[in-house]
Protein backbone atom coordinates (compact mmCIF):
# COMPACT_ATOMS: atom_id res chain seq x y z
CA UNK A 1 0.00 0.00 0.00
CA UNK A 2 1.29 3.65 -1.11
CA UNK A 3 1.94 5.64 1.71
CA UNK A 4 -0.24 9.14 1.65
CA UNK A 5 1.78 12.32 1.53
CA UNK A 6 1.73 16.03 1.01
CA UNK A 7 3.40 18.54 0.96
CA UNK A 8 3.52 21.11 4.37
CA UNK A 9 4.35 24.60 4.56
CA UNK A 10 7.17 25.39 7.15
CA UNK A 11 8.13 28.60 8.67
CA UNK A 12 11.87 29.52 9.19
CA UNK A 13 12.51 32.18 11.25
CA UNK A 14 12.33 34.94 11.57
CA UNK A 15 14.33 34.26 14.60
CA UNK A 16 17.06 31.42 13.83
CA UNK A 17 20.50 32.05 13.75
CA UNK A 18 21.57 31.49 10.04
CA UNK A 19 18.76 33.59 8.85
CA UNK A 20 21.32 36.53 9.66
CA UNK A 21 18.98 38.76 11.19
CA UNK A 22 14.90 38.76 11.47
CA UNK A 23 14.36 37.14 8.16
CA UNK A 24 11.50 34.57 7.35
CA UNK A 25 11.34 31.89 4.52
CA UNK A 26 8.33 30.46 4.11
CA UNK A 27 8.99 27.33 2.63
CA UNK A 28 6.49 24.77 1.00
CA UNK A 29 8.06 21.22 1.43
CA UNK A 30 8.29 17.76 0.20
CA UNK A 31 9.51 16.07 3.32
CA UNK A 32 12.92 17.63 3.05
CA UNK A 33 13.20 19.16 -0.28
CA UNK A 34 12.38 22.84 -1.13
CA UNK A 35 9.21 22.97 -3.46
CA UNK A 36 8.41 26.41 -3.09
CA UNK A 37 9.36 29.26 -1.16
CA UNK A 38 9.01 33.22 -0.34
CA UNK A 39 10.92 35.27 1.82
CA UNK A 40 9.26 37.50 4.20
CA UNK A 41 10.88 40.61 5.58
CA UNK A 42 10.27 43.65 7.16
CA UNK A 43 11.07 42.83 10.89
CA UNK A 44 13.40 45.47 11.28
CA UNK A 45 11.61 48.30 9.02
CA UNK A 46 11.99 51.47 10.21
CA UNK A 47 10.96 54.11 7.04
CA UNK A 48 14.49 55.20 6.75
CA UNK A 49 13.49 56.86 3.57
CA UNK A 50 10.11 58.88 4.90
CA UNK A 51 12.46 59.91 8.35
CA UNK A 52 15.13 61.25 5.67
CA UNK A 53 12.58 63.46 4.38
CA UNK A 54 12.34 65.44 7.94
CA UNK A 55 15.58 66.00 8.26
CA UNK A 56 18.31 67.84 6.62
CA UNK A 57 20.80 66.46 3.99
CA UNK A 58 23.72 66.27 6.75
CA UNK A 59 21.71 64.99 9.63
CA UNK A 60 20.64 61.75 7.25
CA UNK A 61 24.33 60.70 7.01
CA UNK A 62 24.21 58.99 10.54
CA UNK A 63 20.80 57.18 8.55
CA UNK A 64 23.02 55.84 6.19
CA UNK A 65 25.07 53.93 8.30
CA UNK A 66 22.07 52.26 10.13
CA UNK A 67 21.47 50.64 6.66
CA UNK A 68 24.23 47.89 5.87
CA UNK A 69 25.91 48.11 8.81
CA UNK A 70 28.68 45.50 8.58
CA UNK A 71 29.74 48.52 6.22
CA UNK A 72 28.63 51.41 7.15
CA UNK A 73 31.67 53.51 5.51
CA UNK A 74 30.38 52.26 2.03
CA UNK A 75 27.08 53.89 3.16
CA UNK A 76 28.57 57.08 4.45
CA UNK A 77 30.35 57.01 0.54
CA UNK A 78 27.42 56.36 -1.81
CA UNK A 79 24.90 58.87 0.09
CA UNK A 80 27.47 61.57 0.17
CA UNK A 81 28.68 60.98 -3.39
CA UNK A 82 24.62 61.28 -4.55
CA UNK A 83 24.40 64.34 -2.71
CA UNK A 84 27.13 66.11 -4.16
CA UNK A 85 26.78 64.79 -7.42
CA UNK A 86 22.83 66.82 -6.60
CA UNK A 87 24.69 69.73 -5.31
CA UNK A 88 27.51 69.99 -7.21
CA UNK A 89 30.27 70.12 -4.23
CA UNK A 90 33.63 69.54 -5.29
CA UNK A 91 35.76 67.18 -3.41
CA UNK A 92 39.41 67.65 -2.01
CA UNK A 93 42.22 65.36 -3.60
CA UNK A 94 43.65 64.01 -0.43
CA UNK A 95 39.87 63.25 0.96
CA UNK A 96 39.47 61.49 -2.64
CA UNK A 97 42.17 59.10 -1.68
CA UNK A 98 40.63 58.35 2.06
CA UNK A 99 37.69 57.50 1.08
CA UNK A 100 38.77 54.61 -1.44
CA UNK A 101 41.29 53.58 1.29
CA UNK A 102 38.80 53.36 3.28
CA UNK A 103 35.84 52.38 1.47
CA UNK A 104 38.48 49.39 0.45
CA UNK A 105 38.94 48.42 4.29
CA UNK A 106 35.62 48.28 4.59
CA UNK A 107 35.37 46.08 1.42
CA UNK A 108 38.03 43.27 3.40
CA UNK A 109 35.78 43.77 6.36
CA UNK A 110 32.14 43.14 4.98
CA UNK A 111 33.77 40.41 2.67
CA UNK A 112 35.11 38.59 5.59
CA UNK A 113 32.08 38.47 7.90
CA UNK A 114 30.64 37.28 4.50
CA UNK A 115 32.98 34.33 3.91
CA UNK A 116 33.12 33.54 7.77
CA UNK A 117 28.95 33.56 8.55
CA UNK A 118 29.11 31.60 4.75
CA UNK A 119 31.02 29.15 6.39
CA UNK A 120 29.10 29.03 9.75
CA UNK A 121 26.14 28.32 8.08
CA UNK A 122 27.94 25.26 5.96
CA UNK A 123 28.29 23.78 9.18
CA UNK A 124 31.86 24.52 10.24
CA UNK A 125 30.73 26.45 13.13
CA UNK A 126 32.50 29.15 14.56
CA UNK A 127 36.21 27.90 13.67
CA UNK A 128 36.60 29.67 10.53
CA UNK A 129 34.42 33.02 11.63
CA UNK A 130 37.39 33.47 14.27
CA UNK A 131 40.04 33.66 11.92
CA UNK A 132 38.08 36.50 9.69
CA UNK A 133 37.13 38.33 12.87
CA UNK A 134 40.71 38.23 14.41
CA UNK A 135 41.60 40.40 11.01
CA UNK A 136 38.16 42.41 10.94
CA UNK A 137 39.41 43.98 14.52
CA UNK A 138 42.60 45.50 13.00
CA UNK A 139 40.51 47.34 10.48
CA UNK A 140 38.01 48.54 13.19
CA UNK A 141 41.06 49.56 14.89
CA UNK A 142 41.83 51.49 12.08
CA UNK A 143 38.35 52.91 11.83
CA UNK A 144 37.91 53.91 15.25
CA UNK A 145 41.04 55.77 15.05
CA UNK A 146 39.51 58.41 12.31
CA UNK A 147 36.26 58.15 13.69
CA UNK A 148 36.41 57.37 17.32
CA UNK A 149 33.36 54.35 16.00
CA UNK A 150 33.75 50.83 15.55
CA UNK A 151 30.29 50.27 14.12
CA UNK A 152 28.58 53.08 13.12
CA UNK A 153 30.82 55.66 11.86
CA UNK A 154 29.30 58.65 10.28
CA UNK A 155 33.07 60.40 9.01
CA UNK A 156 32.47 61.17 5.65
CA UNK A 157 31.04 63.98 4.87
CA UNK A 158 30.00 66.20 2.06
CA UNK A 159 33.05 67.83 0.02
CA UNK A 160 35.12 65.07 1.87
CA UNK A 161 35.68 63.51 4.75
CA UNK A 162 35.10 64.77 8.53
CA UNK A 163 38.51 64.76 9.76
CA UNK A 164 41.98 64.20 8.93
CA UNK A 165 43.70 60.86 9.75
CA UNK A 166 45.92 60.87 13.30
CA UNK A 167 49.72 59.94 12.77
CA UNK A 168 49.40 56.57 14.30
CA UNK A 169 46.68 55.24 11.38
CA UNK A 170 49.47 55.62 8.35
CA UNK A 171 51.83 52.90 10.06
CA UNK A 172 48.93 50.87 10.91
CA UNK A 173 47.15 50.83 8.11
CA UNK A 174 50.81 49.85 6.29
CA UNK A 175 51.07 46.61 9.05
CA UNK A 176 47.60 45.61 7.87
CA UNK A 177 48.18 45.59 3.95
CA UNK A 178 51.48 44.02 4.59
CA UNK A 179 50.06 41.18 6.50
CA UNK A 180 46.80 40.65 4.62
CA UNK A 181 47.97 38.98 1.85
CA UNK A 182 49.61 36.30 3.95
CA UNK A 183 45.95 35.98 6.11
CA UNK A 184 44.15 35.72 2.63
CA UNK A 185 46.31 32.77 1.46
CA UNK A 186 46.15 31.03 5.00
CA UNK A 187 42.21 31.57 4.77
CA UNK A 188 43.00 29.56 1.35
CA UNK A 189 44.81 26.91 2.79
CA UNK A 190 42.23 26.43 5.47
CA UNK A 191 39.30 26.64 3.47
CA UNK A 192 39.41 26.69 -0.33
CA UNK A 193 39.81 23.04 -1.02
CA UNK A 194 38.54 22.37 2.61
CA UNK A 195 35.55 19.20 2.67
CA UNK A 196 32.81 20.98 4.39
CA UNK A 197 33.07 23.83 2.17
CA UNK A 198 33.35 21.75 -1.40
CA UNK A 199 30.83 18.83 -0.38
CA UNK A 200 28.35 21.90 1.01
CA UNK A 201 28.96 24.44 -1.67
CA UNK A 202 29.99 23.05 -4.70
CA UNK A 203 27.31 23.07 -7.48
CA UNK A 204 24.23 24.45 -5.10
CA UNK A 205 21.91 26.69 -5.41
CA UNK A 206 23.45 28.05 -9.15
CA UNK A 207 22.26 31.01 -10.24
CA UNK A 208 22.85 30.84 -14.21
CA UNK A 209 23.77 34.41 -15.81
CA UNK A 210 20.90 35.43 -17.69
CA UNK A 211 18.97 34.93 -14.44
CA UNK A 212 21.08 36.45 -12.40
CA UNK A 213 21.31 39.81 -15.10
CA UNK A 214 17.16 39.49 -14.98
CA UNK A 215 16.65 39.91 -11.76
CA UNK A 216 19.06 42.75 -11.21
CA UNK A 217 21.67 40.83 -9.02
CA UNK A 218 25.08 42.57 -8.09
CA UNK A 219 28.05 42.65 -6.77
CA UNK A 220 29.39 39.38 -5.90
CA UNK A 221 26.12 37.79 -6.86
CA UNK A 222 26.66 38.57 -10.21
CA UNK A 223 29.82 38.38 -10.59
CA UNK A 224 29.61 34.72 -9.52
CA UNK A 225 27.75 34.27 -12.27
CA UNK A 226 29.74 34.95 -14.54
CA UNK A 227 29.25 38.66 -15.46
CA UNK A 228 31.69 41.12 -15.26
CA UNK A 229 30.22 43.91 -13.93
CA UNK A 230 31.81 46.39 -11.41
CA UNK A 231 30.75 49.81 -11.34
CA UNK A 232 34.24 50.90 -9.96
CA UNK A 233 35.73 49.91 -13.19
CA UNK A 234 32.48 50.35 -15.48
CA UNK A 235 31.15 53.74 -14.09
CA UNK A 236 34.10 54.74 -11.99
CA UNK A 237 33.30 57.27 -9.17
CA UNK A 238 35.65 59.02 -6.94
CA UNK A 239 39.13 58.76 -8.12
CA UNK A 240 38.75 54.60 -8.85
CA UNK A 241 39.93 55.28 -12.26
CA UNK A 242 43.38 55.51 -11.42
CA UNK A 243 43.82 52.33 -9.80
CA UNK A 244 44.85 48.96 -11.62
CA UNK A 245 43.03 46.05 -10.05
CA UNK A 246 40.78 43.19 -11.71
CA UNK A 247 37.14 42.01 -11.40
CA UNK A 248 37.39 38.40 -10.38
CA UNK A 249 33.69 36.71 -11.53
CA UNK A 250 32.91 32.52 -10.92
CA UNK A 251 32.06 30.40 -13.48
CA UNK A 252 28.58 28.44 -12.70
CA UNK A 253 27.47 30.99 -9.98
CA UNK A 254 27.31 28.58 -7.16
CA UNK A 255 27.60 29.06 -3.76
CA UNK A 256 31.42 27.96 -4.13
CA UNK A 257 31.81 30.37 -6.86
CA UNK A 258 30.37 33.17 -4.93
CA UNK A 259 32.83 32.79 -1.92
CA UNK A 260 35.59 32.42 -4.66
CA UNK A 261 34.46 36.39 -5.94
CA UNK A 262 34.53 37.45 -2.19
CA UNK A 263 37.83 36.34 -1.23
CA UNK A 264 39.23 36.99 -4.25
CA UNK A 265 38.02 41.18 -4.34
CA UNK A 266 39.74 41.51 -0.91
CA UNK A 267 43.18 40.28 -2.72
CA UNK A 268 42.17 43.02 -5.00
CA UNK A 269 40.98 45.46 -2.45
CA UNK A 270 45.12 45.64 -0.47
CA UNK A 271 46.23 46.04 -4.09
CA UNK A 272 43.99 48.91 -4.78
CA UNK A 273 44.65 50.52 -0.93
CA UNK A 274 48.51 49.96 -1.91
CA UNK A 275 48.45 52.07 -4.80
CA UNK A 276 46.21 54.67 -3.05
CA UNK A 277 48.88 54.83 0.06
CA UNK A 278 52.00 55.34 -2.83
CA UNK A 279 49.88 58.25 -4.07
CA UNK A 280 48.51 60.00 -1.18
CA UNK A 281 48.81 63.48 -1.71
CA UNK A 282 48.65 66.30 1.45
CA UNK A 283 46.41 68.85 1.13
CA UNK A 284 42.72 69.35 2.68
CA UNK A 285 40.41 66.91 3.57
CA UNK A 286 37.10 68.72 3.29
CA UNK A 287 34.98 71.65 1.21
CA UNK A 288 33.65 73.98 3.46
CA UNK A 289 29.24 73.29 2.85
CA UNK A 290 26.73 74.98 4.89
CA UNK A 291 24.95 73.44 7.79
CA UNK A 292 21.56 73.59 5.96
CA UNK A 293 22.65 72.73 2.78
CA UNK A 294 20.35 73.64 -0.29
CA UNK A 295 21.19 71.71 -3.60
CA UNK A 296 19.30 73.33 -6.49
CA UNK A 297 15.72 72.36 -8.28
CA UNK A 298 16.84 68.65 -9.52
CA UNK A 299 17.15 64.68 -9.19
CA UNK A 300 20.51 62.59 -8.79
CA UNK A 301 21.24 59.49 -8.53
CA UNK A 302 24.59 58.34 -7.27
CA UNK A 303 25.81 54.80 -6.68
CA UNK A 304 28.96 53.16 -5.77
CA UNK A 305 30.29 49.03 -5.81
CA UNK A 306 29.56 48.48 -2.26
CA UNK A 307 31.13 44.91 -1.01
CA UNK A 308 27.18 43.97 -1.29
CA UNK A 309 26.62 45.26 -4.99
CA UNK A 310 25.35 48.37 -6.51
CA UNK A 311 24.01 50.83 -3.46
CA UNK A 312 22.51 53.70 -4.68
CA UNK A 313 20.85 56.60 -3.53
CA UNK A 314 18.38 58.59 -5.36
CA UNK A 315 18.07 62.03 -4.27
CA UNK A 316 15.06 64.39 -5.12
CA UNK A 317 15.57 68.19 -4.28
CA UNK A 318 12.87 70.93 -3.86
CA UNK A 319 15.70 73.73 -3.19
CA UNK A 320 14.12 72.85 0.76
CA UNK A 321 17.19 71.71 3.19
CA UNK A 322 15.64 68.27 3.34
CA UNK A 323 15.65 65.59 0.70
CA UNK A 324 12.38 65.54 -0.80
CA UNK A 325 12.54 61.95 -1.79
CA UNK A 326 15.64 59.97 -0.55
CA UNK A 327 15.69 56.33 -1.82
CA UNK A 328 17.88 53.85 -1.71
CA UNK A 329 18.93 51.22 -4.00
CA UNK A 330 19.63 48.37 -1.70
CA UNK A 331 21.70 45.58 -2.90
CA UNK A 332 20.76 42.99 -0.26
CA UNK A 333 17.19 43.80 -0.88
CA UNK A 334 17.17 43.36 -4.44
CA UNK A 335 19.86 40.34 -4.75
CA UNK A 336 17.18 38.73 -2.33
CA UNK A 337 14.94 38.31 -5.97
CA UNK A 338 17.15 34.89 -6.31
CA UNK A 339 16.76 33.52 -3.18
CA UNK A 340 13.72 31.67 -4.39
CA UNK A 341 15.40 30.65 -7.69
CA UNK A 342 18.59 29.37 -5.98
CA UNK A 343 16.72 27.31 -3.12
CA UNK A 344 13.42 25.22 -5.00
CA UNK A 345 14.64 21.54 -6.03
CA UNK A 346 17.21 21.56 -2.84
CA UNK A 347 17.15 20.34 0.53
CA UNK A 348 16.18 22.92 3.19
CA UNK A 349 19.96 22.73 4.61
CA UNK A 350 21.05 23.85 0.84
CA UNK A 351 18.23 26.57 0.98
CA UNK A 352 20.64 28.34 3.91
CA UNK A 353 23.78 27.67 1.87
CA UNK A 354 21.87 29.56 -0.82
CA UNK A 355 20.86 32.60 1.52
CA UNK A 356 24.28 32.49 3.44
CA UNK A 357 25.91 33.02 0.01
CA UNK A 358 23.91 36.15 -1.52
CA UNK A 359 25.30 37.97 2.10
CA UNK A 360 22.31 39.81 2.83
CA UNK A 361 22.17 42.51 5.80
CA UNK A 362 18.73 42.94 7.41
CA UNK A 363 18.99 46.83 8.27
CA UNK A 364 19.34 47.39 4.67
CA UNK A 365 17.00 45.00 3.35
CA UNK A 366 14.46 46.42 5.83
CA UNK A 367 15.40 50.22 5.74
CA UNK B 1 32.40 55.19 -17.86
CA UNK B 2 28.32 54.05 -18.04
CA UNK B 3 27.13 56.82 -20.85
CA UNK B 4 23.40 58.27 -20.01
CA UNK B 5 21.59 58.28 -23.13
CA UNK B 6 20.31 61.62 -23.96
CA UNK B 7 16.35 61.44 -23.56
CA UNK B 8 15.96 63.96 -26.66
CA UNK B 9 17.98 61.50 -29.30
CA UNK B 10 16.13 58.67 -28.37
CA UNK B 11 12.45 60.29 -28.18
CA UNK B 12 12.18 60.31 -32.09
CA UNK B 13 13.71 56.59 -32.40
CA UNK B 14 10.62 55.91 -29.77
CA UNK B 15 7.74 57.96 -31.12
CA UNK B 16 8.43 56.46 -34.81
CA UNK B 17 7.89 52.87 -33.31
CA UNK B 18 5.20 54.12 -31.45
CA UNK B 19 3.48 57.11 -32.19
CA UNK B 20 2.09 59.23 -29.20
CA UNK B 21 4.43 57.53 -26.74
CA UNK B 22 6.79 60.20 -25.48
CA UNK B 23 5.10 63.27 -23.91
CA UNK B 24 8.52 64.87 -23.33
CA UNK B 25 12.03 64.52 -23.31
CA UNK B 26 14.89 66.10 -21.68
CA UNK B 27 18.43 65.46 -21.29
CA UNK B 28 18.67 63.07 -18.86
CA UNK B 29 15.63 61.78 -18.58
CA UNK B 30 12.09 60.29 -21.13
CA UNK B 31 8.82 61.31 -20.01
CA UNK B 32 6.22 58.47 -21.73
CA UNK B 33 2.49 57.68 -21.44
CA UNK B 34 1.59 54.83 -18.87
CA UNK B 35 0.01 52.63 -21.57
CA UNK B 36 2.66 52.35 -23.84
CA UNK B 37 5.24 51.69 -21.29
CA UNK B 38 5.36 47.74 -21.28
CA UNK B 39 5.66 48.41 -25.38
CA UNK B 40 8.25 50.79 -24.91
CA UNK B 41 10.44 48.77 -22.16
CA UNK B 42 10.04 45.49 -24.37
CA UNK B 43 11.38 47.46 -27.44
CA UNK B 44 14.54 49.14 -25.73
CA UNK B 45 15.42 45.75 -23.84
CA UNK B 46 15.15 43.47 -27.03
CA UNK B 47 16.43 46.14 -29.29
CA UNK B 48 20.25 45.38 -30.42
CA UNK B 49 20.80 48.92 -30.17
CA UNK B 50 19.69 49.39 -27.11
CA UNK B 51 19.49 46.05 -25.22
CA UNK B 52 18.66 47.44 -21.93
CA UNK B 53 19.02 43.43 -20.19
CA UNK B 54 19.75 45.16 -16.40
CA UNK B 55 16.79 47.13 -14.42
CA UNK B 56 18.87 48.74 -11.80
CA UNK B 57 16.10 50.26 -10.11
CA UNK B 58 12.65 51.24 -9.61
CA UNK B 59 11.33 54.19 -7.64
CA UNK B 60 8.36 56.41 -7.29
CA UNK B 61 8.04 60.30 -6.06
CA UNK B 62 5.11 62.21 -4.81
CA UNK B 63 4.52 65.11 -6.44
CA UNK B 64 1.22 65.79 -4.48
CA UNK B 65 -0.34 66.48 -8.32
CA UNK B 66 1.11 63.37 -9.57
CA UNK B 67 3.12 60.00 -8.75
CA UNK B 68 6.20 60.16 -10.94
CA UNK B 69 7.50 56.02 -11.21
CA UNK B 70 11.18 56.12 -12.44
CA UNK B 71 13.02 53.29 -13.94
CA UNK B 72 17.03 53.25 -14.67
CA UNK B 73 17.87 50.92 -17.48
CA UNK B 74 20.87 49.94 -17.76
CA UNK B 75 22.88 47.38 -20.22
CA UNK B 76 25.67 45.90 -19.45
CA UNK B 77 26.59 45.24 -22.62
CA UNK B 78 26.98 48.67 -24.18
CA UNK B 79 27.52 50.30 -20.50
CA UNK B 80 25.14 52.55 -21.08
CA UNK B 81 21.28 54.02 -19.01
CA UNK B 82 18.50 55.56 -19.11
CA UNK B 83 16.12 56.84 -16.88
CA UNK B 84 12.54 56.42 -17.99
CA UNK B 85 9.32 57.97 -16.18
CA UNK B 86 5.79 57.37 -15.89
CA UNK B 87 3.14 59.75 -14.46
CA UNK B 88 -0.14 58.45 -12.54
CA UNK B 89 -2.63 61.12 -12.15
CA UNK B 90 -5.16 59.37 -10.51
CA UNK B 91 -4.34 59.95 -6.49
CA UNK B 92 -7.21 57.40 -5.28
CA UNK B 93 -6.79 54.89 -7.75
CA UNK B 94 -2.85 54.84 -9.06
CA UNK B 95 -1.90 52.20 -11.45
CA UNK B 96 0.90 51.19 -13.74
CA UNK B 97 1.72 48.00 -16.02
CA UNK B 98 4.06 45.96 -14.46
CA UNK B 99 7.20 45.03 -16.13
CA UNK B 100 8.30 41.95 -13.95
CA UNK B 101 7.34 40.27 -17.30
CA UNK B 102 10.51 41.38 -18.74
CA UNK B 103 12.94 42.49 -15.85
CA UNK B 104 12.17 40.16 -12.94
CA UNK B 105 14.18 42.68 -10.76
CA UNK B 106 11.16 44.53 -10.22
CA UNK B 107 9.55 41.58 -8.50
CA UNK B 108 10.16 42.98 -5.00
CA UNK B 109 10.80 46.96 -5.96
CA UNK B 110 7.50 47.26 -7.43
CA UNK B 111 5.95 45.56 -4.35
CA UNK B 112 7.93 48.39 -2.38
CA UNK B 113 6.27 50.39 -4.24
CA UNK B 114 3.16 49.02 -3.60
CA UNK B 115 3.40 49.00 -0.23
CA UNK B 116 4.59 52.69 0.54
CA UNK B 117 2.92 54.68 -2.22
CA UNK B 118 0.01 52.07 -2.60
CA UNK B 119 0.96 52.55 -6.83
CA UNK B 120 -0.88 48.90 -7.90
CA UNK B 121 0.85 47.58 -10.75
CA UNK B 122 -0.97 45.64 -13.09
CA UNK B 123 0.47 41.76 -14.04
CA UNK B 124 2.43 41.74 -11.14
CA UNK B 125 2.24 38.06 -9.61
CA UNK B 126 2.05 38.78 -6.17
CA UNK B 127 1.66 41.82 -5.61
CA UNK B 128 1.12 42.16 -1.64
CA UNK B 129 2.75 44.56 0.90
CA UNK B 130 6.40 43.36 1.89
CA UNK B 131 7.79 45.68 4.00
CA UNK B 132 4.46 46.75 6.40
CA UNK B 133 2.19 44.47 7.47
CA UNK B 134 -1.47 43.85 6.00
CA UNK B 135 -3.77 46.52 7.74
CA UNK B 136 -1.30 48.58 8.18
CA UNK B 137 -3.39 52.23 7.87
CA UNK B 138 -2.53 53.78 4.08
CA UNK B 139 0.53 54.12 2.61
CA UNK B 140 3.67 56.34 4.55
CA UNK B 141 5.95 57.19 1.35
CA UNK B 142 2.73 59.33 0.52
CA UNK B 143 3.34 63.36 1.29
CA UNK B 144 -0.17 63.37 2.67
CA UNK B 145 -0.13 60.38 4.83
CA UNK B 146 -1.57 61.14 8.45
CA UNK B 147 -0.10 58.32 10.36
CA UNK B 148 3.16 58.67 12.18
CA UNK B 149 2.09 60.19 16.18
Amino acid sequence: MAIKTESFVLNFGPQHPSTHGVFRMRMTLNGEVVVDMEPVFGYLHRGIEKVAEERTYKQNIPFTDRLDYLASMSNNLAYCLAVEKLAGIPVPERAEYLRVIIAEMQRIASHLIAVGAFLNDCGAFMTPILYMIREREKILDLFEMVSGQRLTYNFMRFGGVSQDIPEEFMPALEKIIAEMPGFIDEYDRLLAENEILLARAKGVGILPKELAINIGASGPVLRGSGVKWDIRKADPYSIYGRFEFDIPTGTVGDCYDRYRVRVEEMRQSVRIIKQAMEQLPEGEVLTEVPLRLRPPKGEAYGRIEAPKGELGFYLVSDYSPNPYRFHIRAPSFINLTALRDMAIGWKIADAIIAFGSIDICMGEVDR
Amino acid sequence: MTVALSGKEIAPKLEKQFPGSVIESSEDSLLIKPESLLDLASFLKTTAEFNFNYLTTITAVDYRDYFEVVYILTSLEHNHSLKLKARCHDRKNPSLPSVFSLWRAADLQEREIFDLFGIKFDGHPNLKRIVLWEGFPGHPLRKDWQGGD
